[in-house]
């Protein structure tokens, strides 16, 4: 699988350019640094964004240049058709933002991901955050107080949680090798194990610290590969009192027949091996400790 | 969005899955007319819920006459949170055994995922609990679909004599291409009974459509609200809003610091009244998202928590200053401010509502918590 990390920035499309959205961020990610090579609309090809060389496929787009990733920048009921072209084009790498994506797509995504060897993250998610590399998503990478260079891994569910701890993390002199959004929905196209084994595998990376959700058994499964883990691995589990059957906010955060609690993912987070937080300001001292 | 047993029926039906002769009744009279065509049946309470059997909902009738008193003790009377406003009047099966079938997504895998029991009509997480191995659990490749092969396979390892096998295993695929066909997180038939004549036939049937997905399903029925009052007039401003019994009104962006922000309140002692998330919406939403916080009377103190990195503080900021002001609740307020655009946040709630905000959000949860209390 085509590797995010490393000292060279990524070639990145952005899928929807000539959008608000892809426009203004567009703009945020060459000022920062990443190398935004190239920008797709169908009906727009032949114009450019911010400099960026717009195309109207991505196969189009990746005739003469290499695209390390593509950000799809386009609504859900979109996303699957411009998912599906990038994985088709040969993108190894494809981030979803949309949230409300039907989840039938999302799992046609996914299959088309496997069938590729390409790897997907999201939907509904803020994306990606290399500091002092690059970032790809609608996370604010150039802010200094919630991103700096260093060596812990923080993979999250949430954006918003993400850039709390982000906060935290940089205000007691942390810093991050990268952030990775995992995002809000039921399915998902990378899972906490997934970022593990990428953070295990990142010789950057010295420590992780992982914020979950209720809902979905990611946080169980990631417990499991914490046997085989070198590194040591802080965690925070949001929604410790969502009562049952409701989804609070993000679609995958649903306990549902008693399944998914905070409580459980604590709990197997904790015998696996991590230092589990109580509460959100714990996570430094914590990491401090580890 | 969960479809009533008898509107799923209707759907499966239509597609030629075996389903009980029915009528639906809205009042006694129409129940009792069903009964006398149908014979001895079943009055099912239509209710988007699981567990009507639990909560007397599923009552037997062998006559019209009880069928008609059954209709008449349900039709009006509340079954969980719902009041029952038609029945299903389904004519009673010979029932032989029961199966349990269903389709549903698979978390770990993120593809389809079949289940099938021979211990149908009971529940499924128990029976898996108590005897795994009746229940098969087989994860559906999308490229290929539930194929013939696979289908008999599975049929097949039931047990059953050949006859039920070949209907069983026609009937697991028309599950699956429904499953595909309605955008649905479950499908499930329990039980899907044998019955006398040796035929396969869903007793009961779960359908759950992917609200992202709803919008792309043409043929399905009006969908029955489910929620408390306050979560229904949210859910019509498309705001995601969730009630809870406490007296500190959250209001957070994003899903993740909200909950976090409500887990941090129950952790200092004191109990939140909603989840409501502010993030990402435009500046004119604040005030009726302040407007429903408020709007619980059980609300005595509110508790506005912003991170902002995607979202702008400053202009969520604006956003609820300009709804305070509109509104003018008489509630005591703590703010915790951080993140994008905080400086001016911060410096807005100071000189246009005269409130310090916190420096953390231990101290602004503590802050809310007291105050509650001191109401």
């Amino acid at each position: 699988m085509s590797s995010l990390f490393g000292s060279t920035p990524l070639g990145v499309l952005v899928q929807g350019i000539t959008g608000s959205e892809g426009t203004y961020w567009t703009q945020q990610m060459l000022a920062y640094g990443t190398r935004v090579v190239a920008g797709c609309t169908p009906g727009k090809g032949g114009q450019d964004v911010h400099g960026v060389p717009v195309f109207n496929t991505v196969a189009e787009a990746t005739v003469d240049t290499r695209v390390d990733l593509s950000i799809i920048f386009v609504p859900a009921r979109f996303a699957k058709g411009a998912a599906l072209e990038a994985f088709e084009a040969g993108v190894p790498n494809v981030i979803v933002l949309a949230e409300f994506v039907p989840v039938h797509d999302t799992m046609e995504m996914l299959e088309s991901a496997r069938n590729h060897g390409a790897r997907m993250i999201g939907p509904n998610c803020p994306g990606v955050v290399f500091p002092g590399r690059d970032f790809a998503g609608i996370m604010p990478g150039w802010s200094d107080r919630l991103f700096a260079p260093g060596d812990i891994g923080v993979v999250s569910r949430s954006g918003s949680l993400g850039a709390l701890i982000n906060l935290n993390l940089v205000a007691a002199g942390f810093g991050q090798s990268a952030f990775l959004g995992l995002g809000g929905d039921p399915i998902v196209g990378t899972t906490f194990k997934q970022a593990l084994e990428l953070f295990d595998a990142d010789p950057s990376t010295q420590a992780v610290v992982l914020l979950g959700e209720v809902g979905g058994p990611m946080e169980e499964e990631a417990a499991e590969f914490l046997a085989t883990m070198t590194k040591p691995v802080v965690a925070f589990i949001a929604g410790q009192n969502a009562p049952e059957g409701k989804k609070m906010g993000h679609a995958g955060a649903m306990v549902s027949g008693g399944k998914g609690t905070a409580q459980s993912k604590m709990d197997a987070l904790r015998a696996g091996g991590a230092k589990v937080a109580r509460v959100p300001s714990e996570i430094v001292e914590l990491l401090r400790e580890a | 969005m969960f479809v009533e047993e008898a509107d799923a029926k209707k759907l499966i039906a239509a597609a030629g899955f075996p389903v009980p002769a029915s009528e639906i009744a809205h009042t006694p009279a129409q129940a009792l007319a069903a009964a006398q065509r149908l014979g001895p049946v079943m009055v099912k309470a239509q209710v988007p819920t699981g567990k009507r059997g639990k909560g007397g909902g599923i009552v037997a009738a062998d006559t019209p006459a009880q069928a008609e008193a059954a209709a008449t003790t349900l039709i009006g009377s509340r079954l969980g949170d719902f009041t029952i406003e038609r029945v299903l009047v389904e004519a009673k099966a010979k029932i032989v055994q029961e199966l349990y079938a269903a389709v549903t997504i698979d978390p770990s895998g993120g593809t389809p995922l079949l289940i099938l029991s021979t211990e149908g009509g009971m529940d499924i997480e128990e029976v898996h609990a108590s005897s795994p191995e009746s229940v098969q659990m087989i994860p559906i490749p999308l490229s290929t679909g539930l194929t013939f092969t696979n289908a008999a396979m599975a049929a097949t390892a039931t047990g059953l004599a050949a006859p039920i096998v070949r209907q069983l295993t026609d009937q697991l695929i028309q599950l699956y291409d429904l499953f595909r066909h309605y955008d649905a997180q479950l499908l499930e038939i329990n039980p899907l009974a044998v019955v006398g004549d040796g035929s396969l036939v869903a007793l009961d049937c779960k359908l759950v459509i992917d609200d992202n997905a709803v919008f792309r399903q043409t043929d399905l029925p009006p969908e029955r609200p489910i929620g408390t009052p306050l979560e229904l007039a949210a859910k019509e401003q498309d705001f995601l809003f969730v009630e809870l019994g406490g007296d500190v009104g959250v209001l957070a962006n994003g899903a993740g610091l909200t909950m976090s922000t409500m887990d941090l309140v129950t952790a200092h002692g004191g109990a939140p009244a909603n989840f409501l998330e502010v993030g990402g919406m435009a500046y004119k939403r604040a005030t009726p998202a302040l407007a429903l916080v408020l709007q619980n009377p059980r609300v005595k103190s509110l508790l506005v928590n912003l991170c902002g990195a995607y979202a702008r503080t400053d202009v969520i900021a604006e956003g609820l200053i300009a709804g305070w002001k509109e509104l003018k609740p008489d509630l005591p307020v703590a703010f915790c401010i951080h993140g994008t655009g905080e400086e001016r946040a911060q410096e807005l709630v100071r000189t246009e509502l005269g409130i310090e905000p916190h420096e953390t959000m231990d101290d602004a949860v503590r802050a809310a918590i007291q105050m509650a209390a001191n109401q």
